[in-house]
């Protein structure tokens, strides 16, 4: 490889970067078709890796791979044509000779909004809001998606041409909802964003794509808050999810063991991303809205990041963003969160007394045995604490979490 | 794109549900207004519906819907709209979304 194909490689791995949503998503609109996107986009690439290197890079590289893939969408639909559905290919047709990527005017003229706003479809299954997006917006293969969900790669294939054809077949419109239902549909699009990065998160056995997973949704969370700078939501989740991920390499030691947020080394913290974390959450208040459910959570996030040593915590004020985001939005996890809290609070016996109070609510939930166990470590009833965690090792969910609980079982255990 | 929309009753709804329906004349005078009703009616109920079937060439004809359910069809409209979300947005309007629940099933299209 010469130097030229290096530098052409380089800078088509930033045009695609840069450019792919966009360019989809004009593509989707026009065409109606997910696939035919997507491909025409890959036939632009490999165009671009057959001229790029001998040719030199375009002035324009992103426009480049737009002409490319808006021709090829072109060829294919003219080839079509003799089969069904002729009107709406000859729209197409006429659309595909004009620039693709100019937005309509107005603030929710971004084609990739109306593309996150198609694939967080309500009427669409959960499941399949959250795999489309992978693979439409965030550009993960589909390989790379059934990895992340642990299903087989034909499976993930199925769920998403069901999710294709469930917006082609319902007439699930490729466009920004009415203003009185953009809330409602933007909070749609927040939880999908939200759950893709809980499942890479709560992932802890070193599974590198899980990993991806979490940081495919910082960046989805980012472009949101990017198409949508006004909505204090948007920008509380990117904050949330920059303050989150700023701790993943803290969370586990050098041997893989999971690290508990208050023995967590703070120098190996993302200082960057907690940076930019506190910068959207700023941005977040600056709307002046009361805060929304994501931005509490980013509240919490930041009085962590933001305390030099564990015994630095504001727990009081942790405490009151909980309380906030009970009476918001009431939930027994929420409720066994804000009592860890308050042991850090008032001390372990208060935990354990706020911990009785939501218990009841929480049924066989794992965590709460080993939050009891840990409240009552502190509260130095190591005997009562033993059993705890031996109960909460024998329910924990991961490899990790039952070593760490182990781990404590035996710190108790010692005289 | 043809929408029709099953109305179904719903057991599963409170009395502030039933106060804050709409007028279902109004909802009428909305879709016909804006001219998306194409056309739609009331059902008598479930224990006035017969089922047919020819098996082996036989007919056979029993009393019932296909299903005994809680939730009963009572009515149906057919709506022309844009896309699905125009056609929920005038669901959402029907007071049978407030004390039932409405299904909408799009058409396969005549040249499809």
């Amino acid at each position: 490889m010469t130097d030229g194909g290096a530098a052409a490689r380089a800078a088509l791995a930033d045009a695609v970067a840069a450019e792919r949503v966009r360019i989809v998503a004009a593509l989707i609109r026009v065409t109606g078709d997910f696939d035919l996107a997507e491909d025409c986009l890959q036939d632009a690439v490999e165009r671009a890796l057959e001229h790029w290197p001998a040719d030199g890079v375009p002035a324009n590289p992103g426009a480049w791979l737009t002409t490319i893939a808006r021709r090829r969408a072109n060829d294919v639909l003219r080839r079509r044509q003799t089969e069904r559905a002729k009107l709406r290919e000859a729209q197409a047709l006429a659309e595909l000779e004009r620039d693709l990527t100019a937005d309509e005017p107005g603030p929710y003229g971004d084609d990739r909004l109306k593309l996150l706003f198609t694939c967080c479809h309500p009427a669409l299954p959960m499941a399949g809001r959250v795999a489309l997006t992978l693979k439409s917006v965030g550009g993960l293969s589909t390989r790379q998606i059934a990895r992340a969900f642990l299903v087989g790669e034909a499976t993930m294939g199925q769920r998403l041409l069901r999710t294709k054809n469930k917006i082609e077949h319902a007439g699930i419109g490729f466009r920004v909802p009415e203003p009185h239902r953009l809330a409602e549909r933007t909070a749609a699009v927040l939880a999908v964003v939200y759950l893709i990065f809980t499942e890479g998160y709560a992932a802890t056995e070193g599974e590198p794509f899980r990993d991806d997973l979490a940081a495919e949704a910082v960046q989805l969370s980012g472009l949101v808050a990017q198409l949508l700078p006004d909505d204090d939501e948007a920008l509380g989740l990117h904050a949330l999810l920059l303050l989150q991920h700023a701790r993943r390499a803290a969370r586990t030691d050098a041997g893989g063991e999971l690290v508990t947020l208050e023995d967590q080394d703070r120098g190996r913290w993302d200082h960057d991303r907690i940076e930019a974390g506190l910068a959207a959450l700023s941005a977040a208040r600056a709307t002046g809205r009361a805060p929304g459910y994501y931005r509490l959570q980013a509240e919490i996030a930041a009085l962590h990041s933001t305390a030099a040593h564990a015994r630095d915590t504001d727990w009081a004020r942790i405490v009151a963003a909980y309380d906030a985001l009970l009476a918001l939005r009431p939930s027994p996890v929420v409720a066994l969160n804000r009592a860890v809290a308050v042991g850090f609070r008032d001390g372990p016996a208060a935990g354990l007394a706020a911990l009785d109070d939501v218990a009841g609510d929480l049924g066989d939930y794992p965590p709460l045995t080993a939050v009891r166990a840990d409240l009552l470590r502190r509260s130095g009833r190591p005997a009562e604490a033993a059993t705890a965690y031996r109960e909460a090792a024998a329910v924990a969910r991961t490899e990790p979490e039952r070593r760490f609980l182990e781990r404590r079982l035996r710190e108790v255990s010692e005289p | 794109m043809k929408y029709l929309m099953f109305v179904c009753t719903d057991p599963d709804h409170t009395e502030a549900d039933a106060k804050a329906a709409p007028d279902i004349e109004e909802w009428f005078a909305y879709v016909s207004g804006a001219g998306k009703h194409v056309i739609g009616d009331r059902l008598r109920p479930a224990s006035a519906a017969t089922t047919v079937r020819v098996r082996d060439g036989e007919l056979l004809v029993t009393d019932g819907p296909f299903a005994e359910a809680a939730e009963w069809v009572v009515g149906f409209d057919v709506l022309e709209c844009a896309d699905l979300d125009e056609a929920i947005e005038i669901a959402s309007k029907h007071s049978m979304a407030y004390t039932g629940r409405l299904e909408l099933r799009p058409f396969w299209p005549l040249d499809g």
